[in-house]
């Protein structure tokens, strides 16, 4: 009886999560001329095949996906760098850095996208730039997914035995290479989580985006001008084919996991 | 934990599910895991190519200039329309970036604040005479723009750009009521219409103070460029009153929300409304008795504008009687270029709603700039109507002063705590 | 490597000043000056005019979180009573939906909640009144619930699935009712995530300002909303803004105090929150 509620609990968090998003997925497949959005028209493909006439979209996924690659890749050569630093800092420092690196978290996004806006503003006016855009944008999503790099690598650091680099020294071995040679693989795993979590943040930015922008478009964008008038269902579509994609990701890398560990039980019990 | 910081935790658990073994990790697992991650990247990588080859194909066509222009204003191809800026783009090579604003004050927001460097915006009259006033446009060159020619001379040299050095009419339109005649059987003719509370929860309203305002001020017979404060914060009295009646506050969601009759009436531009009476038969468009509001929006180039002799290209092309016809057959908007009108569809043409006669167009008012303290007022008052009456500053003061009580019942309730633990 | 520690980080703290640090403090000058640059209170005292807004929005914050709480941590407790594999699976279940763009999950709840739209139509379909639901204060706590919820439900499960069970056994021996049990073990063990969970769903709730765009038809303004308004929106005046950003701050951060006193100090071993 109680597992039975437990159950449909749990269905229906599952409904309230996951309705819009097939109301989404269905609305891609929608045969409407006009694109409305709750009368179903039959079956279509056809906003996949508009889809990928539309200069407008494709310009934006092509900007949201070089911001995100250049914020995810900087964000994770500098954050990592750093984490060393601040792992090798005295107490009150290490604070001081903590609580920096904290800030954007605890801010809330919009204070951060306007304090942004505001930055990029002036040194525009000051410096005589042109105006915001790829830069400005770069520069935001770096500086929000810093924080998420230093704390994923952080804890890899701290469970890392500080002797073993120092072994690697008397044993004759260069500093750096030391550091590629035995650090690096050790707090890999960190700057993974570190470089993945900063790229899909990037790829999902909007508040912070939408005030640091000019003129570029992204994704985000592009969907919120969008949906002030009406959402095109080739957004829709477009969706659609992000999330099978992440979908089939995340089945590919479960099923794999289930394979490693099942090949891990053979050869145990080979062994045995 | 962290807002974000649970992203982390909950990619951590799907990295975790790879890496489950890692700390017991033998050489065989870390290779396995690196070819995972390497193909990532690798799928990342094999994105990119494909994208930058279209960048490199279109830097090699010439420059883009930045467009920013109102919501669905423009024909972009749909419903057998000509598509303007790839038409543009295919005439000239100059490649459009095209980005829209849904209000007039937003527009010079961004332009003032936002850090953004257009080539050609579109505002209406009162925000063009503003940033004529603030040194914000640049002077056009009509040389690059001999399409000017075929602006009707009824157009040229309005109030708010006298001279006519700064700006090019785009289209010209009046603001009206549209409802829906299936829920509204009775003839509308006034703006109290938006005020009775037969329509309450089916109501829309402009979602920018000014256009707001006007059909207050409109219903309490005032001038719609009043700057005396008694009257603004009458209008503001009037459409707080209408507040609970009004379903949202929005621009060109209206659109959407009349056509899906989620929304039974609604003030909107002519144009626009033109479009859905077109397509409905049971949408009305009226303009009411007490009279409304006439615009004209023109094309401008701002000074921050680097590539002016293109941004003028665009203004031209625009005024190309053919391309002004195909574009207006789709916007719905007046044209100020009777040259125009015989690419048009006829009945666009002696469409009433589309072109007001002159008894209507008798009644309207144009917006002026209006002074930086009335301004300021308005955005106060705006603010105050939508958000159902102004505060007190006492409340926020006892806000945080009650947040900060909390804060320090805590700590002093621990310490206490603390102090008889010890004792 | 520790004597490079300084250098090591120097990059990362320039970084960090520029684009944090000099940010705020900007916010500071503006919410501190007038048009011409010139010190003013101005800006400070009149954003108790819009004290309405603060009060509906930590309302509204507060509702979502309290019902986010409600409906997450039961959910969290039955995940972590799952076996591994399963818990895996509904992990990743939760967080699967933040993959598609927001704006858009949100524009879909549109769909779905208008007067016309798909839940009034399934209803009228069997036979039941329709029931207005979009463009109410309503509507946008369900967006907000429907957005942040996996926020909570996330570190209430990393939490729980941690409790060791020889805890709960042994209080059980010890006579404890199920209620007991779950008022005096399960949910002081669970603090740091109920915590996290809330502060998570909390902060961007009091400061968003699309849901309530969307889901609440412009007529319930957030403090999202004003800052918006006064930087990219209809009432150009960053000024003012900035000082509103100014207030949203200092309530945040009084928040994140009084909750970090729930927490009995162990987030600080972490060396990071500010209060």
């Amino acid at each position: 009886m109680k597992k039975a509620g437990g159950r449909i609990y749990t269905f229906l968090i599952f409904l309230f999560l996951y309705a819009p998003i097939l109301v989404l997925i269905v609305f891609s497949f929608n045969d409407t001329e006009t694109g409305s959005r709750a009368v179903w028209g039959g079956f279509s493909l056809r906003w996949y095949q508009k889809l990928f006439e539309d200069r407008l979209i494709l310009e934006a996924l092509r900007n949201t996906l070089l911001i995100a690659v250049v914020a995810a890749v900087v964000s994770t050569v500098l954050g990592t760098v750093a984490a060393i630093g601040i792992n090798g800092m005295k107490r009150l420092p290490r604070r001081i850095m903590m609580n920096i690196t904290n800030l954007p978290m605890v801010n809330p996004e919009i204070v951060t996208g306007v304090s942004l806006m505001l930055l990029f503003v002036s040194a525009v006016r000051i410096l005589g730039g042109r105006s915001l855009g790829m830069g400005s944008l770069m520069a935001a999503h770096i500086t929000f997914c810093l924080p998420y790099v230093i704390l994923s690598v952080l804890p890899k650091l701290r469970q890392m035995d500080p002797n073993l680099y120092e072994a690697a020294q008397d044993l004759g071995c260069p500093p750096v290479k030391a550091f590629f040679k035995v650090v690096l693989p050790e707090i890999m795993p960190g700057i993974v989580t570190g470089l993945i979590m900063a790229f899909t943040l990037s790829i999902d930015d909007f508040v912070i985006s939408y005030f640091t922008s000019g003129t570029t478009q992204t994704l985000p964008i592009y969907i919120y001008s969008m949906t002030r008038k009406r959402i095109s269902p080739e957004i829709n579509a477009l969706s659609t084919v992000l999330f099978a994609a992440v979908m089939v990701l995340l089945i590919v890398v479960n099923v794999r996991n289930l394979k490693e560990q099942g090949e891990a039980g053979k050869k145990l019990r080979r062994e045995v | 934990m962290n807002r974000r910081e649970f992203r982390r935790g909950s990619t951590l658990s799907v990295w975790d599910a790879v890496n489950k073994n890692s700390t017991s990790d033998t050489k065989h697992a870390v290779c396995a895991r690196s070819l995972f991650y390497g193909k990532i990247l690798a799928i990342l990588l094999a994105l990119m190519p494909i994208q930058n080859v279209n960048a490199q194909e279109a830097a090699g066509q010439g420059v883009t200039i930045n467009v920013y222009n109102w919501g669905e204003y423009i024909a972009n191809g749909t419903d057998d329309s000509m598509d303007i800026n790839a038409e543009f783009t295919r005439r000239t090579g100059i490649r459009v970036n095209y980005t829209t604003f849904d209000s007039n004050e937003a527009l010079y927001s961004k332009l003032v604040g936002g850090g953004a460097d257009y080539d050609v915006i579109i505002p209406s009259d009162y925000m063009v005479s503003r940033l004529i006033d603030e040194n914000m446009l640049a002077e056009l060159d009509f040389s690059n723009i001999p399409n000017y020619q075929y602006i009707d001379d009824s157009f040229r040299n309005g109030d708010y750009d006298p001279e006519n050095r700064y700006s090019v009419p785009y289209t010209w339109g009046v603001v009206g009521l549209f409802y829906n005649t299936d829920y509204i059987q009775e003839e509308i003719t006034s703006w109290s219409a938006l005020w009775d509370d037969r329509y309450a929860g089916k109501i829309l309203m402009f979602d920018n103070p000014r256009d707001s305002f006007a059909i207050a001020q409109l219903l309490l017979g005032q001038s719609l460029n009043t700057t005396r404060e008694s009257d603004w914060m009458e209008a503001a009295a009037l459409l707080k009153q209408q507040k609970p009646l009004v379903q949202a506050y929005v621009m060109d969601r209206i659109f959407d929300k009349m056509e899906s009759e989620e929304a039974w009436i609604a003030p909107y531009y002519s144009g626009d409304a033109a479009i859905l009476v077109d397509n409905s038969d049971h949408i009305r468009f009226v303009v009411p008795e007490e009279g409304t509001n006439y615009f004209v929006d023109a094309m401008c180039i701002p000074v921050t504008s680097s590539h002016k002799a293109e941004a003028e290209a665009y203004i031209n092309f625009l005024c190309d009687p053919e391309i002004a016809g195909a574009n207006m057959n789709y916007v719905g908007y007046s044209t100020p270029e009777t040259a125009a009108k015989a690419y048009m569809d006829v009945e666009m043409v002696e469409n009433p709603v589309h072109y007001p006669d002159a008894e209507i167009l008798a009644r309207t008012q144009v917006f002026v700039n209006l002074p930086e303290d009335t301004s300021k007022l308005i955005d106060k008052l705006w603010a105050e109507a939508k958000m159902g009456g102004p505060g007190e500053s006492a409340v926020l003061v006892a806000i945080i002063l009650g947040f900060l009580a909390v804060y320090i019942a805590i700590l002093v309730y621990k310490r206490r705590k603390r102090q008889r633990e010890l004792a | 490597m520790k004597s490079n520690s300084k250098l090591l980080s120097a990059p990362y703290t320039v970084w960090m000043t520029i684009f944090i640090v000099i940010p705020l403090l900007l916010v500071g000058y503006f919410a501190f000056t007038d048009k011409a640059g010139s010190f003013t209170m101005e800006n400070i005292l009149s954003v108790g005019q819009y004290s309405n807004v603060f009060l509906r929005s930590i309302w509204l914050g507060a509702v979502a979180t309290v019902i986010s709480l409600g409906l997450g941590y039961p959910f969290a407790m039955i995940i972590a009573k799952m076996s591994a594999k399963r818990q895996n699976v509904m992990v990743m279940l939760v967080m699967l939906p933040m993959w598609m763009n927001f704006l858009l999950r949100t524009y879909a709840w549109m769909t779905l909640l208008e007067d016309n739209g798909l839940i009034n139509s399934a209803m009228t379909a069997i036979g039941l009144p329709r029931v207005h639901m979009i463009n109410t204060a309503g509507a946008v706590v369900l967006g907000m619930v429907y957005n942040y919820i996996p926020y909570m439900i996330l570190p209430l499960y990393s939490v729980l699935t941690k409790i060791d069970e020889s805890v709960i056994q042994a209080a059980q021996d010890l006579g404890a009712n199920s209620v007991q049990v779950f008022l005096k073990v399960v949910v002081p063990l669970s603090m740091p995530g109920i915590i996290s969970g809330v502060t998570m769903v909390f902060v961007p709730a009091v400061s968003t300002f699309i849901i309530s765009k969307m889901l609440g038809g412009g007529g319930n303004l957030l403090i999202g909303d004003l800052i918006d308004m006064q930087f990219l929106g209809s009432a150009y005046n960053p000024n003012l803004g900035s000082a509103v950003s100014l207030v949203l701050m200092v309530i945040i951060l009084i928040c994140m105090g009084i909750m970090n006193q729930f927490d009995d100090g162990e987030v600080n071993e972490k060396g990071g929150m500010l209060l």
